[in-house]
């Protein structure tokens, strides 16, 4: 059977990376598409592209989501941040240097997806346990590292609250 | 040659000098490409096993509006169709038959991938199907049909030349082996053993799926932008493919999401290349995940052997004859078995051996090249038949293999490498971390294996480092960064032999048109093998240097030394700048160096001598949920015999990554197939290894006694680890319940059905 593409679009308005941004998208259109192709923010990757991997994981009001199944109509008036939004290679975020101190970065194709989770569970939580960061990582698969090491650099930066 | 005095950067845990643009999305992998102009691919794909093509109608298809090219069998007469690195047995796009689900029919470009799947909406394809080949019980019945009829060519390895396919079956390769008196060394044993394992098929699932850009330009000469572990294997490939000199052909590699062996080889590069010339534009085919599941796996396999010995545990005589279902297209999988099959005897000390695989063709996606190489298959059954002998010779399975292990300096096949390593060494190592004579808890139990593994031979490494006028340095090597930090690593040799700052080195993407030769990014050889010749060629750049200064200062060049981005000797000292400035007369010029490591073939059984023996040694101690038969794995401890670890942190990463992917085989992970279809190619049904499942308590060891081939005493890591975890476990659950398990994975239904048989029984 043939979904008949609606081609007509919506405006939406979202903060993104702390900017305000207006554009025109298609009501079908997926939010990680509109920011890898329409924006050029290529940090979110496409992996898994239903929701288990976490590679495409972005904040959504400060909440991880999977951007290769949600609607960028659905991100209007809401603030967005993407990796290249959680700090500037001269102030980085302490997350990233974190993860760069530990070897938690191999292949990076998870990472941006992996510190965008542990940014909001920081938010939420700012010292939890290994258990919690554990539990917490569910929906962020990596298959270089072996996670021990992207846990520890987690834990490094509750710890140096 | 190896720098004077302490080592600087060799051997210290540097940032990976790509961690910060990883970390601040900044980095580029192939999906993050756009060329302007660039159409979009997508496949059609078979839903049947097996099937004749009765009829393709593309005409709608190529009617629709965006669409640029649509490319069927029947329009690739301009091209050489079949490639493959072992045999030349897979076509572009199903030619007369489809051989599994998956395989490709129809290849569509478009302006845009939604626009590309509406135009193969529009494809009919008129299928027959035919009894197909599932299982290799089913693939080596007698009257089987035949995955592959007629005789496929041979592909470019010289190794392989010597194929040995059984007409008429679905054998394409068959490896055999033997020393001693082979079969008849089991009349010395007191004790025989035999049995049979299975090895399940399992996908890479690098998160980054496979992905190709491919552009023509104007003068006819072909770029491919491809997330590759073998550039030169695409080049070699393209080459023959569309009738073009090498140096026409340009394979740029970007970052790689992960590889694992699933990358090795050509994959989408032709197809990609292909529309891109008939699109006349540049295309871009990406796959998905669920394209990936259907473009490679691991060859799966079963395993028979048997062990035979003296009655004071020696080991007397191995046999082993294992069948690897190879899926429907060789791929690498020759090589696959034949590798995996030559060490079936452990690190051990056997007088008679006699072994033999087969490489079988099935109707499912192609096995193909994955972290361990065949050994994992092999091992798993090998070393759990090594704790199924010490029990029944009543014996401490470490003791019983430390009594068996090859010594450090001894052969362990005729022509080939001497051991590398201390084993002995390795195994203390093991048994300590994993506090093997220490009583587990109740409800615990623990297992060990351990394993040895061949990296290919010969192979050729080449590299280039440029000294700039600034006293910089560029080195030119073909290693793809797939994760594993190689670029780290051949900037930390480089910058070790050059004596400056690591931050002044940068080590050049791939690209066949730039940098220069590089058999293959995979069976752990990048640091031993590149690492070589980025030593060598930094060596060539120093012993430039040196002449230039001892010309000007009127000395021996004997009588000066490196140091700190400078030529000393005595009270003078020329910088690097200066001396540049000196030889050129001018700023400008550059001194190139050249390193090659090229140690050609030898009598070794598999045609060449491994570099290094890759070993690794795993212990585990795991406790059951009897209620579910949900193993967990409480603590895991891997020993990795690396040399020297040029970078610990970065040799940790590996480890314990290819610990997990080991966890993933043993526990979790397996390709299911139910009427010829694929069930599972996605990441829900396909459960891979999440945060939680990393045991509690979890130790990476090093031996480093830089007793290997590389730079500075160095070997190669990377998969070694991955390979005793599953007879470790399946050891483990052994000791904790009795039941020996010889099917992967050991899933809880599996586990709970086997305590059930054995309450019942
Ligand atoms: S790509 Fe979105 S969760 Fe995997
Ligand atoms: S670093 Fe490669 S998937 Fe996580």
């Amino acid at each position: 059977m043939n979904i008949i593409p609606i081609r007509s679009s919506c405006s939406i308005r979202v903060t993104l990376n702390g900017r305000p941004v207006e554009l025109a998208v298609r009501p079908e259109a997926l939010l990680l598409d509109v920011l890898r192709d329409r924006l050029q923010l290529k940090g979110a990757k496409r992996s898994c592209d239903m929701q288990v991997c976490g590679a495409c994981t972005v904040l959504l009001d400060g909440a991880p989501v999977s951007a290769c199944t949600f609607l960028a109509v659905e991100a209007d008036g809401r603030e967005i941040v993407t990796v290249e939004g959680l700090g500037t290679e001269e102030r980085l975020d302490p997350l990233q240097e974190a993860f760069i101190d530990h070897a938690a970065v191999q292949c990076g194709f998870c990472t941006a997806g992996m510190l965008l989770t542990a940014k909001a569970l920081l938010a939420e939580d700012p010292a939890p346990t290994r258990e919690r960061v554990v539990h917490y990582l569910r929906g962020n698969l990596c298959r270089c590292t072996g996670y021990r090491k992207i846990v520890e650099a987690i834990l490094a930066c509750a710890h140096a609250r | 040659m190896s720098a004077p005095g302490p080592l600087r950067v060799v051997g210290r845990s540097v940032r990976r000098t790509d961690a910060l643009e990883k970390v601040t999305g900044r980095a580029r992998y192939l999906s993050d490409l756009e060329l302007p102009g660039m159409a979009h691919a997508r496949l059609l794909r078979s839903p049947y096993p097996r099937a004749r093509l009765l009829g393709v109608e593309v005409a709608r298809a190529r009617a629709h509006p965006g669409v640029h090219a649509v490319l069927t069998a029947a329009d690739l007469t301009w091209c050489e169709p079949f490639y493959g690195p072992a045999l030349r047995d897979r076509p572009l796009l199903a030619t007369d038959v489809v051989r599994y689900e998956g395989d490709p029919v129809v290849a569509v470009a478009a302006v845009d991938e939604a626009t590309a799947v509406e135009a193969l909406d529009l494809v009919e394809v008129d299928y027959e199907e035919l009894p197909a080949v599932m299982t290799l019980e089913e693939a080596l019945a007698p009257g089987a049909p035949l995955v592959h009829a007629g005789e496929p060519l041979a592909g470019h390895f010289s190794d392989l030349s010597t194929l040995r396919a059984r007409p008429g079956t679905n054998i394409c390769h068959q490896f055999d082996y033997a020393r001693g008196r082979g079969a008849g060394g089991f009349a010395e044993a007191a004790l025989t053993l035999e049995d049979t394992y299975t090895f399940p098929r399992v996908q890479h699932y690098s998160m980054e799926p496979h992905g190709a850009i491919a552009a023509w330009d104007a003068e006819g000469g072909l770029t491919v932008w491809a997330s590759t572990q073998n550039p030169f294997s695409v080049r070699a490939e393209l080459a023959k493919m569309f009738g073009l000199p090498a140096s026409r052909i340009r394979i740029a590699v970007p970052l790689l999401g992960g590889g694992f062996g699933g990358k090795t080889y050509a994959k989408l590069e032709p197809l990609a290349a292909a529309l891109a010339r008939v699109a006349g534009r540049p295309v871009r085919l990406q796959a998905s995940v669920e394209d990936a599941f259907r473009t490679v796996r691991r060859c799966s396999a079963r395993v028979r052997v048997r062990l035979g010995f003296r009655r004071d545990g020696g080991l007397v005589a191995v046999q082993c004859d294992a069948d690897f279902d190879v899926g429907a297209y060789a791929d690498i999988a020759p090589r696959v078995i034949q590798k995996g099959t030559y060490t079936a005897t452990g690190p051990y000390r056997v007088p008679n051996v006699v072994l033999h695989s087969n490489a079988v063709y099935t109707n499912t996606t192609p096995g193909g090249a994955f972290r361990g190489f065949g050994v994992p298959q092999i091992a798993w059954a090998v070393e759990s038949m090594m704790d199924v002998a010490a029990e029944r010779l009543g014996r401490d399975p470490v003791d019983l293999r430390r009594q068996n292990l090859l010594a450090h300096g001894e052969e362990f096949a005729r022509g080939d490498t001497p051991v590398d390593g201390k084993l002995e060494e390795s195994l203390s190592r093991v048994a300590e971390a994993i506090r093997w004579h220490q009583a587990s808890a109740a409800g615990r139990a623990k297992g060990v294996a351990v394993m040895m593994k061949a990296s290919v031979a010969p192979s050729v490494s080449e590299a280039i480092v440029r000294l700039h006028a600034d006293g910089s340095a560029s080195v030119l090597v073909s290693t793809v960064e797939m994760g594993q930090g190689a670029r780290t690593v051949m900037a930390q040799i480089a910058a070790e032999v050059l004596a400056i700052p690591l931050a002044r080195v940068t080590v050049v993407p791939p690209d066949t048109s730039i940098t220069p030769y590089d058999q293959t990014t995979s069976s752990s050889r990048s640091t031993t093998m590149v690492g070589r010749a980025v030593q060598d060629a930094a060596a060539d750049v120093v012993g430039q240097l040196l002449k230039i200064a001892a010309a000007h200062l009127g000395v021996p060049a004997g009588a000066l030394a490196v140091d700190d981005a400078a030529i000393v000797g005595g009270q003078r000292r020329l910088g690097y700048p200066e001396l540049l400035d000196l030889h050129f007369g001018m700023r400008g010029g550059e001194l190139i160096g050249r390193g090659v490591v090229a140690p050609g073939r030898t009598q070794a059984p598999l045609g060449g001598s491994t570099p290094f023996w890759e070993v690794a040694m795993g212990g585990a101690e795991i406790s059951l949920d009897e209620e579910t038969g949900a193993i967990c794995v409480e603590a895991y401890a891997s020993v990795a015999d690396v040399g020297r670890c040029i970078n610990p942190q970065q040799c940790e990463a590996q480890d314990e990554g290819a610990v997990m992917q080991g966890l993933g085989h043993t526990l979790l992970e397996e390709m299911v197939y139910e009427g010829g279809v694929l069930l599972n190619a996605n990441l829900v049904g396909y459960r891979v290894p999440r945060a939680e499942d990393v045991p509690a308590r979890f130790d990476s060891v090093f031996v480093e006694n830089a007793d290997g081939a590389g730079p500075f005493g160095a070997k190669g890591v990377g998969e070694g680890g991955l390979v005793p975890v599953s007879p470790a476990v399946g050891n483990a659950l052994a000791r904790l319940t009795g039941i020996r398990l010889r099917e992967l994975p050991l899933t809880p239904e599996r586990v709970w059905r086997a305590l059930r048989a054995r309450r019942d029984a």
